[in-house]
């Protein structure tokens, strides 16, 4: 179960959208395998009883009011974009539906 | 006089003194480190871009001074600012190609506070991409070298901000530390370097790496120095909802308690058995040993303290950190900002972004990311990252337990001193371990100091002392770690940094001023 | 693509079982978005109504709407939920040109409300209790145009724009259990399900809910199992369903479809389709092998939100009444007959009726004005009866008939006054001069008037013939504009006769 296969790397490639080469796949097959094992002992301490921690400072109900605040114009919203025509931006086909 | 050279050999609170009283102006003060930047920045590139804007800057502050307007006590002192922070007026790349260029259309919230405080940003240093790294070595323009040895790493990921202050090009910069990347450089190149509490400094506008882990704190010289910065960067945020509303001690006034005397009397220092231990370089060792008998000779007791769990740290570290990372930069992926890459005959919006993230990110960024997304996977989150987190509890655990019986814990900031660039760069896991006495800070969300505590006999390289104290513990950093420097400093008859070689041909008067 | 093979919709339920399920999204109608403070409003130039929060620039982080959270638990709890003592937001991670974040901020294993039941009431009267799974907060994605194809889809188009305008709107999505012994009245009972939940909604003051315009959205989920076996069917999720109508038909559809399939032997895709309103038929969408690996963790940037148990109860105390349980109520309130009821209902004129009974009126004169002349003039206009008067004037109207001031005709004439935006009833009384006359010296004028005109009627009369004075009576009211009472005239007609 700690060992990472080359599919399963080519299988998380696709999920992270990174195309990575044939050459990438094979080095990362085998340092992750590495890393993998050696990470996997957090499971001998992390049993039933301990419960998990996702905020070091614990925080609850944090809001905001329902009051406007500013927004960007749309020049500075665009000011990064690769591809625009003006008010949207612009990218190629997409292949899959939405979610 | 205005010396130019001497300058930047001056800390931020002599430039606060000195500027207050109108013995120097604030263009002076800033030409002179865009100067000192111009010589030496070729050797250690510590920066990727220098403000066109810095001497205007200082020129409206100097105006408003002589106009009577009050100003704040760091008005006018130049700061160098890590590239993982968001400014409006300059590029902002996180050293990642897949930035290259880029603009925000807006500050983060602690540039804005230290634009507000008068301050006059020098530029954007360098980094390890993404902020994964210890050494800078992973930065997408190429490493920075650490001013006691070009040949050696900085530290990392904020081996830029570390270099800027080691090498005189600033008085102070801002850095970010997820797992050491502020405290891991300031040992290695014998600067201060602050990780403040989880929540206390607003993470808006810092592009975030390990949103549990992440926080900006303090870079400088002196601990003094990162304490009169680090008062103008803390402080509620709005728009970050992990940021604390707690009110602040003056983290000025605990320094200078610090460096009145007597503060490490009957104080309880705690030595954590499980970092400082094998793996640690020999002169690591001696120092820390010396810098106990130091503080003990001092008043403080030296109490041994195990902390189990901290074994455990940085495999959840390494599971917690490329889990969230995996998710944070998923935006990257050429739609909105940042570059763009076509596969050669075009292809869908799916093929090019996969064509982007592969020529945008680095190898380590891509390894985390992988391994984040393992993490995380339908069928490894429990085994994983539930696991991980599991034991994030038992280090808080650890900590709480300790700080029952100490004020403040102690260890090397670093297990060795800056090794050689290209040492580890094949050994991601070796790599992992410069983190290993930094990591726990950040799990905990507690805060850490690295104070410089001498040169490594083998090497002559510089090694760092770390303070760890209860979250919201950040004021007893600062009384601590300025007593403890002023300790060294004053059996050493001078300041760690001035051991540094010089860097600059033309740098003559550096050695005959009585530098800091 | 072949056209899909449909089984005759009796045959299908015969040999087969339907289980269904409804996913309805709704947008909230807080001023400002769920995790950013852009306003929330519909329309506006594309990508100016974005914060760096909600183009999920680097460094920007959200913040939790307050008013998001009450509005959702209110909403929780009129769906019948128990609240989350904690509830926690979560990422779900996928990528898509219209997530900005490539991550969706919304909530996984701890919604903010669960385990409810709504009762839905069928055109024929049946209700059923349709059992709420969860409901929770998530944050909406930007709008995408497709361009260059020949439909404005996704298939064929040469490139896309990206408007982020939307990203962020708060959402709340409801979940149901599966659907069980709908039987025959499966499509209908979607189509009145999501009609239900407008009504909560719009009740409660929390959404707009127009399917039109996006605010409610609805995706289907229909299986089919043989009778009497345990295991559900494969289940497929039909998008794309814009309004009640569709619901019913895609649900139909989808019946047909797989019974068709089921029948012949075949297996069912689990997939997500596309309805298309144009040809009455669902397609297949493109499968997603990895779409169900979401890598759903809690939130890092966001803290539990824990209700505290008083604004639980405070919200449950303000919550309006269930249509269901509303309905019942009026219709034995008002003694209505079960059609006369059911006509009310489904002319949509509930809300009329109640309010115009509350500013005084009886409800069987106000289901007389609504559905009657109303509904009359609002079906010659083409618009909706609510639309041309309000039940504050009817209820006035109303009154000056049953106080004698005007008789059901004259009060016709006022309503068109009133419609046309002459003012209120009264106003309308006073312009026109419409009035009942009521004074008796001015009908006994007009009478005298008219018995000396027609002395032979007179004559009639005090010969005891009286229905001829049905001429007088014609004669006076034709004298008085038909402001005056008949009744009254006739007897004041009957008393000057034989003076």
């Amino acid at each position: 179960m700690s060992e990472i296969t080359r599919e399963q790397v080519q299988h998380l490639a696709g999920l992270a959208r990174i195309a990575l080469t044939e050459a990438e796949i094979d080095t990362m097959t085998a340092e992750l395998g590495h890393i993998v094992d050696s990470v996997a002992k957090v499971r001998e301490v992390a049993t039933d009883d301990v419960p998990a921690t996702s905020h070091p400072i614990p925080l609850e109900n944090v809001f905001r009011p329902d009051v406007v605040g500013q927004t960007l114009t749309a020049e500075q919203a665009l000011s990064g974009a690769p591809d625009h025509d003006g008010s949207r931006f612009r990218v190629s086909a997409i292949l899959g539906e939405e979610q | 006089m205005t010396d130019t050279t001497s300058l930047v050999h001056l800390s931020a609170a002599e430039l606060s003194t000195r500027l207050a009283a109108g013995d120097v102006s604030s263009v002076d003060v800033t030409r002179a480190h865009l100067d000192r930047i111009e010589a030496v920045d070729g050797d250690v590139h510590a920066f990727l871009h220098v403000s066109a804007a810095a001497l205007d800057t200082a020129a409206d502050v100097d105006r408003r001074r002589a106009a009577g307007e009050a100003l704040g006590p760091l008005a006018g002192v130049p700061i160098a600012i890590k590239d993982v922070l968001c400014t409006i007026d300059m590029p902002s790349t996180s050293g990642s190609k897949i930035l290259e260029g880029w603009v925000p259309p807006y500050d983060a919230t602690v540039v804005a506070k230290l634009r507000a405080a008068d301050l006059v940003p020098l530029g954007k240093t360098n980094m390890d991409e993404f902020a994964m790294g210890s050494s800078t070595e992973f930065s997408a323009y190429g490493p920075t070298h650490n001013p006691w040895s070009l040949d050696r790493i900085p530290g990392g990921s904020g081996g830029g901000s570390a270099a800027a202050v080691a090498a005189f090009e600033a008085p102070l910069a801002l850095g970010s530390d997820t797992g050491g990347s502020i405290r891991q450089p300031g040992a290695v190149t014998g600067t201060v370097g602050v990780k403040p509490t989880y929540g206390s400094v607003s993470r808006y506008g810092a592009i975030a790496l390990a949103s549990s882990l992440d926080q900006v704190g303090p870079v400088s010289r002196t601990v003094l120095d990162s304490a009169m910065l680090h008062d103008v960067i803390t402080g509620h945020d709005p728009r970050d909802s992990t940021s604390l509303r707690d009110a602040w001690p003056s983290f000025t006034e605990a320094a200078r308690t610090g460096l009145a005397g007597g503060a490490l009397k009957g104080v309880r220092v705690g030595v954590v058995r499980e970092l400082n231990g094998e793996g640690f370089q020999a002169g690591v060792k001696a120092r820390f040993a010396e810098a106990l008998e130091l503080m003990s000779a001092a008043g403080a007791e030296i109490v041994e303290i195990s902390a189990p769990s901290f074994e455990h740290a940085i495999s959840a570290y390494y599971l917690i950190l490329p889990a969230e990372a995996s998710s944070n930069l998923a935006k990257f992926d050429s739609v909105r900002f940042g570059l763009r890459v076509v596969p050669e005959g075009g292809g869908t919006v799916e093929d090019v972004m996969a064509a982007t993230r592969e020529a945008g990110f680095g190898p380590e960024v891509k390894r985390r990311i992988i391994l984040g997304t393992y993490a995380l996977s339908a069928g490894y989150y429990d085994a994983y990252y539930g696991s991980a987190q599991k034991v994030r509890t038992l280090v808080q655990r650890d900590f709480a337990a300790a700080f029952d019986q100490v004020d403040v814990l102690v260890s090397p900031s670093a297990p060795t001193t800056a090794f050689r660039l290209g040492e580890k760069i094949d050994d991601p896991l070796a790599m992992y371990l410069n983190d290993i006495t930094t990591i726990p800070a950040n799990l905990a969300g507690i805060p850490g100091i690295t104070v410089p505590m001498g040169l490594a006999e083998e090497d002559g390289l510089p090694t760092g002392l770390q303070f760890m104290a209860p979250a919201r513990g950040d004021a007893r950093l600062y009384t601590y770690g300025a007593a403890l420097e002023q300790l060294l400093e004053q059996g050493w008859g001078h300041t760690l940094i001035s051991r540094a070689p010089d860097l600059s041909a033309t740098e003559q008067t550096a050695a005959t001023e009585g530098v800091i | 693509m072949a056209k899909a093979d449909l089984m005759d919709y009796e045959k299908a339920l015969e040999q087969f079982e339907v289980v269904l399920g409804f996913e309805v999204h709704v947008e909230l109608a807080t001023k400002t978005k769920m995790f950013s403070d852009a306003p929330n409003f519909f329309g506006g130039e594309p990508n100016t109504n974005v914060t760096p929060v909600d183009l999920g620039l680097p460094g920007s982080l959200p913040v939790v709407n307050e008013q998001a959270v009450r509005y959702s638990i209110s909403l929780g709890l009129a769906l019948g939920c128990s609240i989350a003592e904690s509830s926690r937001f979560a990422r779900k991670n996928y990528f898509y040109p219209d997530n900005p974040k490539n991550y969706q901020v919304s909530q996984f294993d701890e919604p903010i409300a669960f385990e409810g039941e709504v009762e839905v009431e069928l055109p024929d009267g049946t209700i059923f209790a349709i059992p709420i799974e969860r409901a929770h907060m998530e944050e909406d994605a930007g709008k995408l145009t497709h361009v260059g194809g020949s439909t404005g889809r996704i298939q064929g188009a040469e490139y896309s724009l990206v408007d982020y305008n939307r990203a962020g709107i708060p959402l709340v999505e409801i979940v149901t259990k599966p659907i069980i012994g709908a039987g025959a009245k499966g499509p209908e009972l979607g189509a009145a399900y999501v009609s239900t939940i407008r009504d909560i909604v719009r009740a409660l003051g929390v959404s707009e809910a127009r399917m039109e315009r996006g605010n409610l959205r609805c995706d289907a989920n229909v299986s089919l199992r043989p009778h009497g076996q345990e295991k559900l069917g494969t289940r497929t999720e039909t998008k794309n369903v814009n309004s009640f109508r569709s619901v019913e038909r895609a649900v139909r559809y989808e019946i047909q479809r797989q019974a068709a399939i089921l029948a012949a032997g075949g297996t069912i895709t689990q997939e997500t389709r596309h309805w298309h309103e144009d040809t009455g038929r669902t397609s297949a969408g493109r499968p997603k092998s990895d779409a169900d690996d979401y890598r759903y963790f809690p939130e890092p940037d966001l803290l539990p939100v824990v209700p505290p148990r008083e604004l639980v109860e405070e919200l449950r105390l303000a919550l309006p009444e269930a249509p269901v349980a509303q309905r019942r109520r009026l219709k034995s309130e008002w003694g209505f007959a079960d059609l006369e009821f059911q006509d009310v209902v489904n002319s949509g004129l509930l809300t009329e009726l109640v309010e115009t009974v509350a500013a005084g009126a009886s409800p069987q004169a106000a289901r007389k004005w609504w559905t009657g002349e109303i509904a009359r003039l609002a079906n010659a206009q083409g618009v909706e009866a609510s639309s041309l008067v309000s039940p504050m004037h009817v209820s006035e109207l109303i009154a000056l008939v049953e106080s004698g001031d005007l008789t059901d005709r004259l009060a016709r004439q006022v309503l068109e006054g009133v419609v046309a935006g002459e003012g209120s009833p009264s106003e309308v009384v006073e312009a026109r001069g419409l009035k009942v006359v009521s004074d008796d010296g001015a009908l006994i004028a007009a009478i005298d008037e008219a018995l000396a005109s027609q002395p032979d009627v007179l004559a009639k009369i005090r010969d005891g013939k009286v229905q001829a004075a049905g001429a007088v009576i014609g004669a006076v009211m034709k004298a008085m504009k038909g402001q005056a009472d008949a009744a009254r005239v006739r007897e004041l007609v009957l008393e000057r006769a034989q003076a």
